[in-house]
């Protein structure tokens, strides 16, 4: 996915893989996640969420994405889903919620998804293969 | 001297952890998942092995991006469960073995694979889930444990082909310590999963398979699995499965499978599950 580092892996569909590259983007979005292992900085953040961004030397569009809980906009944006993952738990949200937002479904039909054997790998392999 | 008798292959999945200390292992969706381990958990009760060696990877607990260490071996006396942001899950301290630690550092580090050394470590699902589905809910844990936690979370991992032959120094440097220890190792995460972005929720039961077949009969030629084939394969996070290669590794090159299961899904996750001995032990 990387605009100026091309690599094999960005043939993959809705996949963005947490390369050294991302992770260079997203060093403080992914730091301030981590920083809601600690009840008392959950607690801060719920109390007055863009004050507490403040702390944390984002850019406008990574501010934006966690404000309006963006979940693959925070994955474009540098964030890598271990860490995201705390934002969700920080909203009482389940980790099946978050990935139900990101592919664009409901948290039940997720589930019914999962259960029915998961997403096929067929057809999703590659950009090109992609219907 | 010391000896690795068996390895064992288990995933790791986070919400199985929840299950079992939420007391919710009879519900059906559940009971599927823990029933495939009854015989796991009666097997190793009557193994009783001396030490684990168990490789799992960190999930941004002890690592954040401050530090990404590929490979670190704990060798502290004691590991506690973390705090994953809803408080530790309660299970016992993981109590360490520093001592054959020391030794493995010593041994592999001259054997040219670079370990990182970690003498503070508290450990996450990634460890303790395993701990749980192999020795149950006991009050202490049964034996000793020698965490190496692996790089999974920013790409790339080490290599298919690297673990493996990590395996086989960890191997060697076990047969070198002088004391007489009956020691397994574990690998765990996988199997297939992605836990991210639009294509989340991806299982593909035949990649799983093949590669539990492969661990048995022809660990050479998974060794030689690119990460692009497990990423577009098994998902971008079933590339966790490289850690099962550390384990294999470090047995002898024919095995006798004991145990093996496989099932879809727990939560986001297919959960795979092998046992594997040493023909001569």
């Amino acid at each position: 996915m990387s605009e100026s580092h091309p690599q094999p892996y960005d043939d993959i569909p809705g996949t963005i893989v947490f390369d050294a590259e991302r992770s260079r983007q997203g060093y403080w979005l992914n730091q301030f996640c981590m920083s809601l292992m600690k009840d008392e900085n959950r607690q801060e953040f719920r109390a007055d969420e863009p004050k507490y961004l403040d702390k944390w030397p984002m850019n406008e569009a990574q501010r934006q994405a966690i404000l309006k809980r963006d979940w693959n906009g925070m994955l474009r944006e540098g964030g890598n889903i271990y860490f995201t993952a705390k934002i969700a738990a920080t909203d009482a949200l389940s980790f099946q919620h978050i990935a139900a937002l990101m592919s664009g479904t409901t948290q039940p039909e997720y589930a019914a998804m999962m259960l029915a054997g998961g997403r096929s790998v067929e057809g999703n392999r590659s950009k090109t293969e992609k219907k | 001297m010391a000896r690795i008798t068996a390895g064992v292959g288990s995933s790791h999945v986070p919400a199985i952890g929840a299950a079992l200390d939420l007391g919710k292992t009879a519900e059906p969706y559940w009971k599927r998942v823990f029933d495939g381990f009854e015989f796991s958990k009666k097997w190793i009760a009557e193994e009783k092995p001396d030490v684990v060696i168990l490789v799992f990877n960190d999930h941004a607990t002890a690592f954040s991006l401050e530090l990404i260490p590929t490979f670190a071996i704990g060798a502290a006396a004691e590991f506690k469960p973390a705090d994953e942001g809803w408080g530790p899950r309660p299970v016992p301290v993981v109590k360490g073995h520093p001592e054959l630690a020391s030794h493995i550092i010593q041994s592999v580090i001259l054997d040219e694979f670079d370990l990182t050394i970690v003498n503070k470590m508290d450990v996450d699902h990634g460890l303790t889930v395993p701990m749980s589905l192999m020795f149950g809910q006991p009050e202490a844990w049964p034996c000793p444990v020698i965490p190496l936690a692996v790089n999974v979370v920013q790409y790339p991992p080490p290599t298919g082909n690297r673990c493996y032959n990590l395996g086989k120094a960890i191997r060697k440097a076990v047969e070198s310590f002088d004391k007489d220890l009956k020691v397994m190792i574990f690998g765990t995460g996988g199997m297939s999963h992605q836990l991210q972005g639009p294509r989340a929720g991806l299982i593909n039961s035949e990649f799983d398979n093949a590669f539990l077949d492969g661990l048995v009969q022809d660990p050479e030629s998974l060794a030689k699995i690119p990460h692009l084939d497990y990423m577009r394969e098994a998902g971008s996070e079933g590339i966790e499965l490289v850690m099962w290669l550390i384990m294999r590794g470090a047995l002898d090159d024919e095995v006798e499978q004991l145990h093996r299961f496989y099932t879809v899904p727990a939560s986001n996750t297919a959960v795979g599950h092998i046992i594997l001995k040493n023909k001569a032990a």
